[in-house]
């Protein structure tokens, strides 16, 4: 721990707390449909695209049809990725001469960049062809994180709007999404990256001769345009298998706060929006806050044990930290804040292995992720995984005191309630569910890599990631195998839909009640204690329902790890 | 729902042509334009032929070069393809050893280093990253404290001054990126590289 780490940290966070309003203030623009500095060249697309897809952009759309909008278009998108994967070999741009992917594996990968979850049970250099990558994955980590998007502005509607029974247009929605906000960034992004050394290139692997006159085939492709929406979008899905951990992946340290603040960038921004919808920033600052202080803490923890190290370490007489599985360039410092804020967002892109953390370094992963990622959470995904929690928080509010909760000029009801806990519920019955199958299910037991507790963190942290849709892994389980890909799959589909359509039921239902006016009797839902109480909600409810499976995984094998235990 | 078909099918076709063929194509021919050094990969040659790349580490084994750090890389088993083995700093298939903090193995395989570490240079304390295996295995850099650790073996391969190349590590030592973000490190292909020079 030294001065330089804190440094670090501070200047990433003010960068980013900076960046929230102004990202803000133009993503509001775009979807309120006014004018923005890039209309001139992208409306005449957008027009173009209305026309031909039959689309009136004026004509909104009830929940329900929004929703139906959007499933069929996640049809579409997994009928064309599955087949684009089975049938690389026979398609062009495959320098390399990948084969098809096996059925397994396609669909537990299609079904993971659909869900925005990145999961990956394969090696990017070693299986997929050029293609796949650009018109498969880079296609998916664009519209998955753009349907993310849709659905958190379709509940941000239902908030602002009072008496209406339309909750926005979905294809409006996701086509402003991708057009207005995400290429745009993304363009710059992916050009700052080629700067700092991120390959971009369809030549083939390049053939080298090293310097002790050994061969070495170096892995290159058009990297930095699929690792800048990777990262926007709180993707994760990385070109190489050693993801952000990978040199050209993520050449410098610059590189790497740059990924970062890209990851974290619309997250945060959502909530500004938010407020600026409901006609009050503050609404918006205290989610962000509450997120905040749920973010730093974990830092903390994480930095702090990465930088203790372990027992092993102190008594072979090692100091400077954990460094196994860690990159030098990113250090300790770069490596921890990195896991922080990739599974606070729904990311999973990785500059150090995860699996070779310290217990509880380890566990602060686990905990973002289990907690539904919403500590700023993923594009779109973070925003209605909070505004879920916040009707939970104004319900135990409103039963406190005894009258029905209102949240900014929304009474919150019965229906609103049981939409949220039903949303809720879908991360203990696929995370708790799936690993109590797999702990003892022979074949999938086989795919353990660490023996001891913490095996059993590498299949609490998969069901986990994949539920969650993040897509980071404890990388040494081994996860390409049938079981793991179907049972990842099904994870990975019920833990975006079972949120989705309950978050779109609210969105419907909130926007056909009546506006009622803040009285003397409404819970002031701006200040440090309604931040605090949302808090406290957050970690009830997570730790009431995690804990114990805390307790057998990253908690035991830190204890064991003082007592000098090794497995 | 008939009615949704249709924009399903156009939108998601028109969208996935824009950012799956437009986007990347569009980078890739404004990279190559403007920054086709580093669009490429970073290679460096010498006479004409690729060495490797600046970002990328390689295997040192000799003596006479600095060494990078572990690599848990592996590659294909020449006798049965179906089997992997360990191939350090495969640049075709990067990972790390995702061994855990209470793992058995760890330790061993740290005990059995440091002791070699120590049995090299005993004055001076192992750091860290000397022993520990990067997370992508391909980790191109060492940090300055690994790099003075290694000097004496390799003036005694070379026949050179320890107190030269103290010197050479030093003016190879790379600053944290803006005076603050990432850490102060030794990129392990360049210092062997100009090594070689000062050799010749």
């Amino acid at each position: 721990m030294n001065l330089y780490d804190w440094l670090q940290i501070a200047a990433f966070c003010t960068v980013l707390v900076a960046l929230t309003p102004l990202l803000g203030a133009y993503l509001t623009r775009v979807f309120d449909g006014q004018r923005t500095w890039l209309s001139p060249v992208l409306r005449p697309i957008e027009i173009v695209l209305y026309r031909v897809a039959g689309v009136d952009q004026k004509q909104e759309q009830h929940w329900v049809s929004y929703t139906i909008a959007l499933l069929l278009f996640h049809v579409a998108g997994f009928l064309f990725l599955y087949l684009l994967l089975r049938l690389q070999a026979l398609l062009p741009l495959n320098p390399a001469g990948q084969g098809p992917v096996a059925a397994d594996l396609t669909f537990n990968t299609t079904m993971s960049f659909l869900t925005n979850t990145n999961w990956q049970n394969y090696g990017g250099e070693s299986t997929m062809s050029y293609l796949s990558q650009m018109l498969g994955l880079t296609v998916q980590n664009y519209l998955s994180a753009a349907s993310g998007i849709a659905i958190s502005l379709a509940l941000v509607r239902g908030f602002a709007r009072a008496s209406s029974h339309t909750v926005g247009n979905f294809w409006v929605d996701i086509t402003r999404a991708t057009l207005y906000v995400l290429m745009p960034i993304c363009v710059l992004l992916a050009l700052f990256f080629v700067w700092q050394g991120m390959p971009q290139t369809l030549g083939p692997y390049v053939e080298a001769t090293t310097l002790e006159g050994a061969k070495q085939t170096i892995a290159v492709g058009p990297v930095a345009s699929q690792i800048a929406i990777k990262l926007l979008g709180t993707n994760g899905g990385g070109f190489f298998n050693a993801n952000a951990s990978h040199p050209l992946e993520n050449p410098t340290a610059l590189s790497n706060n740059m990924q970062m603040l890209a990851i974290l960038m619309i997250g945060a921004a959502l909530t500004n929006v938010f407020g600026r919808m409901v006609g009050n920033q503050r609404q918006g600052y205290a989610i962000f806050a509450a997120m905040g202080v749920l973010f730093l803490a974990g830092v903390v923890v994480c930095y702090w044990a990465e930088s203790y190290g372990t027992q092993t370490l102190q008594s072979l007489g090692l100091s400077g930290g954990n460094m196994e599985g860690k990159e030098l360039r990113f250090g300790i410092v770069g490596s921890a804040l990195f896991a922080v804020v990739t599974t606070a967002a729904s990311c999973g892109a990785v500059n150090a292995m995860h699996d070779s953390f310290t217990a509880l370094g380890g566990m602060i992963p686990l905990i973002n992720m289990q907690l539904g990622e919403i500590v700023i959470g993923g594009v779109g995904a973070g925003l209605y995984g909070m505004l879920l929690f916040v009707i939970l928080t104004i319900f135990l509010a409103g039963l406190m005191v005894g009258r029905t909760p209102e949240y900014v000029g929304k009474k919150i009801e019965a229906r609103e309630v049981k939409m949220a806990m039903l949303a809720i519920l879908v991360l203990p019955l696929m995370i708790l569910g799936w690993t109590a199958i797999a702990v003892v299910y022979p074949p999938a037991v086989a795919s353990i890599a660490n023996p001891g507790p913490h095996g059993f963190s590498e299949v609490l942290y998969a069901f986990t990631s994949q539920t969650a849709n993040n897509g980071s892994a404890f990388a040494g389980l081994t996860g390409n195998t049938p079981f793991y890909n179907v049972a990842g799959g099904i994870a990975m589909f019920v833990g975006r839909f079972w949120m989705i359509v309950p978050a779109m039921a609210i969105a419907g239902s909130l926007a056909a009640k009546k506006s009622v006016p803040a009285s003397s009797g409404t819970f002031p839902t701006t200040g440090a204690l309604f931040v605090g109480l949302l808090v406290g909600v957050i970690l009830i409810v997570g730790g009431l329902t995690f804990f114990p499976a805390l307790a057998v995984g990253p908690i035991v094998e830190h204890l064991a790890m003082l007592a000098g235990d090794l497995f | 729902m008939l009615k949704q078909i249709r924009p399903a099918i156009v939108s998601f076709t028109i969208l996935a042509a824009i950012t799956g063929l437009g986007y990347p194509l569009a980078i890739t021919g404004i990279a190559q334009l403007v920054m086709p050094e580093q669009a490429n990969g970073s290679l460096i040659k010498q006479n004409g032929q690729v060495i490797g790349s600046e970002l990328v580490g390689q295997a040192f084994t000799q003596d006479k070069y600095f060494h990078g750090r572990l690599s848990a890389t592996t590659g294909p088993d020449p006798q049965d393809a179906s089997k992997s083995v360990a191939a350090p700093y495969n640049a075709a298939n990067s990972m790390g050893s995702n061994l855990g903090p209470t793992s058995a193995a760890l330790k061993d395989r740290l005990t059995a280093d440091v002791a070699a570490a120590k049995k090299e240079n005993p004055s001076a304390e192992v750091p860290v990253d000397l022993v520990m295996t990067s997370s992508s295995g391909l980790d191109p850099h060492i940090s300055p404290d690994n790099a003075l650790f290694q000097v004496p073996r390799v003036a005694k391969a070379r026949g050179i001054d320890e107190a030269k190349l103290r010197d050479l590590v030093q003016s190879q030592i790379e600053d944290r990126d803006l005076g603050i973000f990432g850490e102060l490190r030794v990129n392990v292909l360049k210092l062997n590289l100009a090594l070689d020079r000062m050799g010749s």
